[in-house]
């Protein structure tokens, strides 16, 4: 048993490139449909697990799918905006807590989530440095932001602009951070948070200029009367919150028309819930109330119908495989009759033989599942959050 | 040393009536080297392997030293063949994936036997053919007189009582065929084993101590 043990081992090691294509093919078999199944398994575990903790979801009425993967993953195409208005309905049903979410706008790539303190609270966020966002202006970043853009506490970010194109959009606004969050392992790594009303002012809705009332603003006046100061261009603009201005910012209109993308209804009680979804149901409220649980439970009945037919798909590839392996070795066996007549004639029994050849085969599929084993380990710790993110772009 | 004595044998392949082979009796005493030769197709290598216990007489007894070969059971054969014989076959039959001391080493790895003294051993029946710098050398790497020079370390391993050359010389040049034939016989002799090596080329027939005309012996030339 031994000695056909080593004469197998020294048969696969002597052919390496035979070996190593066979371990490549084997491997490929094995790993391909168990890492499929797993990755996917993983992700709707993660997707369901964020749903789970997301009881209810308010949004414009639209693409359900949208609304949910955009408010809890912040990757999404942008859903069509409600006023903050809707927040305030909500409040004051007093039926839940609600929770404004604003994600129009990032920072060198990074979603910014105009929020309100409550969000930090319901998803159990910590803060690993700094403080909660205190001022206008201030922002909060997740783990994965302050790693790979090397920033921290006491350092800035800048809001990138929609377009360099449109002169009266949104301006770039540098924000303060103020605090670093510990790793979640969710999408709230990734984000910057700010308060929502900092959305608005990176939006234009709010701003803040030099005070044309006090001394030194001569030079930015047009035209002074009782009623009203006109400003010239040379008003001096701000792009950046500090303590020191953060009074001269203002914003113009009503609030409670600016825009949010969603928000997260957390009921008091499941009678609240079930009250809640039948105001909006009745069409007290206008907007649309999802459960992402339903949502993203009909998306992944579509993902695991795909899977299946991948699966499918892999296992006839895997048939042929084999069958094309079978055949190799068959043929091997042919080309190898005169060693093995001669370990017959040396003393080998036909056992000893078989074993031979069991053994290759034995430490080929060992080693390909050994390698399928390592790197479904891989895929799972390095691929399950890129198919997440793919499955929520 | 062991001498053989075939008495009586009849054998036939199993579903062949064109091959028949008989021999009244057949005596090589212990130490001998003896060629045995005769026309291919004749019927040599049949006779070394049912010395050698890898066929079975259909009649008649083989006796090698104090065994008789053909009352073994298939595993004592085996072990037989192992153990207590050397065997150098007509292409040297080196396995390509081992390397040279593997190859000396083949029968005890079968065996699950290879321990420290064979090691030594096949280490200095290396030295003695001149070839110890090739203890890790694949045959692929080696000439066809290195090579030669491997089967026959590989068939002296086990200081066998017997050993026997199927026509180990039959694909050589002439000075390659002398020495492998000289270096049986040295080897032999130095191990006080017995030879037995059919050949076809009479060019060799007088480093050996006897010859058999193997058609004489079988009657088949009558």
């Amino acid at each position: 048993m031994r000695g056909a043990l080593f004469l197998g081992w020294r048969y696969l090691a002597h052919h390496r490139f035979k070996t190593a294509v066979l371990l490549s093919a084997v491997t490929l078999m094995i790993f391909l449909p168990a890492a499929t199944r797993l990755l996917v398994a993983d992700s709707a575990l993660a997707l369901t697990a964020r749903a789970d903790h997301t009881p209810l979801l308010i949004g414009a009425k639209g693409s359900q799918l949208e609304l949910v993967l955009n408010a809890l993953y912040f990757h999404a195409e942008r859903p069509p905006e409600i006023t903050s208005q809707l927040l305030e309905e909500v409040r004051e049903t007093g039926l839940a807590t609600a929770i404004p979410l604003n994600t129009r706008f990032q920072a060198r790539g990074a979603p910014i989530v105009g929020t309100s303190l409550d969000y930090f609270s319901f998803r159990g966020l910590d803060l690993a440095a700094g403080r909660m966002m205190g001022l206008l202006g201030e922002c909060v970043i997740g783990a994965n932001v302050a790693r790979s853009q090397n920033v921290g506490v006491g350092d800035s970010l800048v809001s990138s602009p929609e377009t360099v194109f449109d002169l009266a959009g949104v301006y770039p606004l540098k924000m303060n951070i103020a605090g670093v969050l510990e790793p979640s392992g969710s999408a709230d790594d990734d984000a910057v948070f700010v308060d929502v009303r900092t959305t608005w002012v990176i939006q234009g809705l709010g701003h803040g200029h030099q005070d044309l009332e006090k001394a030194g603003a001569g030079n930015a006046v047009l035209t002074r009367n009782e009623k009203a100061i006109t400003a010239n261009a040379s008003l001096v603009q701000y792009n950046e919150i500090t303590a020191d201005n953060v009074r001269e910012f203002h914003f113009h209109g009503d609030t409670s028309g600016f825009p949010l993308s969603a928000v997260i209804a957390v009921p008091n009680d499941a009678k609240s819930s079930t009250l809640l979804r039948g105001r909006f149901q009745n069409g007290d409220i206008d907007g649309q109330l999802v459960l992402p649980r339903t949502v993203l439970g009909n998306l992944l009945e579509t993902v695991f119908t795909v899977q299946n037919y991948v699966i499918l798909g892999l296992v006839m590839l895997s048939l042929a495989t084999i069958a094309v392996i079978t055949l190799v070795f068959l043929l091997s066996q042919q080309l190898r009759h005169g060693e093995f007549q001669t370990l017959k004639r040396m003393g080998a029994s036909r056992g000893f033989v078989s074993t031979l050849v069991a053994s290759e085969l034995g430490f080929v599929f060992l080693g390909s599942l050994l390698l399928a084993a390592a790197l479904t380990w891989g895929a799972r710790n390095y691929a399950t959050e890129f198919l997440l993110s793919f499955m929520t772009l | 040393m062991a001498e053989i004595h075939i008495n009586g044998l009849g054998f036939q392949y199993p579903g062949s009536r064109a091959f028949a082979m008989a021999v009244s009796e057949l005596h090589v005493m212990a130490g001998e080297c003896v060629a045995i030769v005769g026309p291919s197709g004749s019927g040599k290598t049949t006779l070394l392997s049912l010395v050698a216990g890898t066929l079975l007489p259909d009649s008649g007894e083989i006796r090698v030293g104090q065994t008789l070969i053909n009352q073994l059971g298939e595993t004592a054969r085996r072990r037989f063949r192992i153990r207590d014989i050397g065997q150098v076959f007509q292409a040297f039959e080196l396995l390509e994936y081992l390397d040279v001391t593997e190859n000396i080493l083949l029968g005890p790895i079968i065996d699950s036997a290879v321990n420290e003294q064979l090691r030594e051993r096949a280490a200095a029946l290396l030295s003695s053919v001149g070839l110890e710098d090739k203890a890790h050398t694949k045959p692929a790497r080696l000439s066809h007189g290195e090579r030669q020079r491997v089967a026959v370390c590989r068939a002296m391993l086990n200081r066998p009582g017997l050993i026997l050359a199927d026509e180990p010389t039959g694909n050589l040049d002439q000075a390659n065929k002398q020495n492998v034939v000289d270096l049986l016989i040295k080897q032999a002799r130095d191990n006080g084993s017995t030879l037995m090596m059919v050949t076809h080329d009479h060019s060799l027939l007088g480093s050996f101590e006897r010859v058999i005309d193997f058609e004489e012996l079988t009657g088949a030339s009558a």
